[in-house]
């Protein structure tokens, strides 16, 4: 299998999930999004350990997944708060903090 | 160029068929889940995404994170996530504005990204063939994360520890 398969299809996944985080207005769509990049770094990882013939970047990429599973609960915990505050999830409007 | 997707010399091309077929179904569906109007729709685009990462994981002898993709992206993110969408919309259903006024603007950032990653990529790697190492055991990866990697390992118990109570503390209703 070649090396660039892998690395080309994370690059690929990693731009639709960058492109999903400008354009979407649901809080809970960039949240999606954000998994998005972060299956597509742990797919870079597991193409490094399988290059290099050890298990290093398998490691990494279970400590990613664990992160994800937290940073997506924190993020939704606080996307229900402000919906249950405002109404809304719409990331447009939450304009208190500009300068 | 058609090295990439059938046969260059010994690559195993059974593999890079059906590592072409499933990376053309997980990007069909990511791009799904940044287009489609419905929320539920896109979760569960979402999944098709996921499991492909975890068949990708599979193709390249990575069984234990495989497994624990399915199990906590496909069985637990996934269900936080409908949860998530149900508590924060009352109907189900296609929806208008889900997108930024300026979401054009994601498009050229989208593609000059990638332009540049895959230049870089292409340019690095560009024949490099992954041996055909099969399966690396369990055990090897257990002694990994738990003789080199430790100190993250239990970092990594304490920062779950901690989204757990802090979502707790911020979902809670009074």
């Amino acid at each position: 299998m070649l090396a660039v398969n892998f690395l080309l299809l994370a690059a690929v996944l990693f731009c639709i999930g960058v492109y999903g985080v400008i354009a979407r207005r649901n809080a809970v769509m960039v949240l999606m999004s954000i998994e998005l990049i972060l299956n597509a770094v742990n797919l870079n990882l597991i193409a490094f350990a399988v290059m290099n013939g050890n298990q290093d970047g398998q490691v990494f990429a279970l400590y990613v997944i664990a992160i994800a599973a937290a940073e997506v609960g924190v993020g939704l915990a606080m996307v229900l708060m402000i919906y249950r505050n405002r109404k809304s999830i719409a990331l447009d409007e939450l304009s208190e903090m500009k300068g | 160029m058609t090295g990439l997707i059938v046969a260059a010399d010994g690559v195993n091309v059974a593999q890079n068929v059906g590592f072409g077929i499933i990376a053309f179904g997980m990007i069909f569906a990511a791009l799904c889940v940044v287009s489609t109007k419905n929320v539920v729709h896109a979760a569960l685009w979402l999944v098709v995404v996921l499991g492909g990462v975890a068949a990708q994981y599979i193709l390249a002898a990575a069984e234990f994170v495989a497994v624990s993709q399915v199990l906590v992206y496909i069985g637990a993110v996934m269900v936080l996530f409908l949860f998530g969408i149900m508590l924060t919309r009352a109907r189900i259903g296609s929806e208008e504005g889900l997108n930024n006024t300026g979401w054009q603007l994601g498009i050229p950032v989208a593609l000059v990204l990638l332009g540049l990653m895959s230049y870089v990529i292409v340019d690095t790697v560009r024949d490099t063939i992954i041996p055909d190492r099969g399966p690396a055991p369990t055990e090897a990866l257990a002694d990994q994360i738990l003789s080199p990697y430790l100190v993250p390992f239990l970092a990594i118990s304490f920062v779950l520890l901690a989204a757990a109570i802090g979502a707790i503390v911020l979902a809670r209703k009074d």
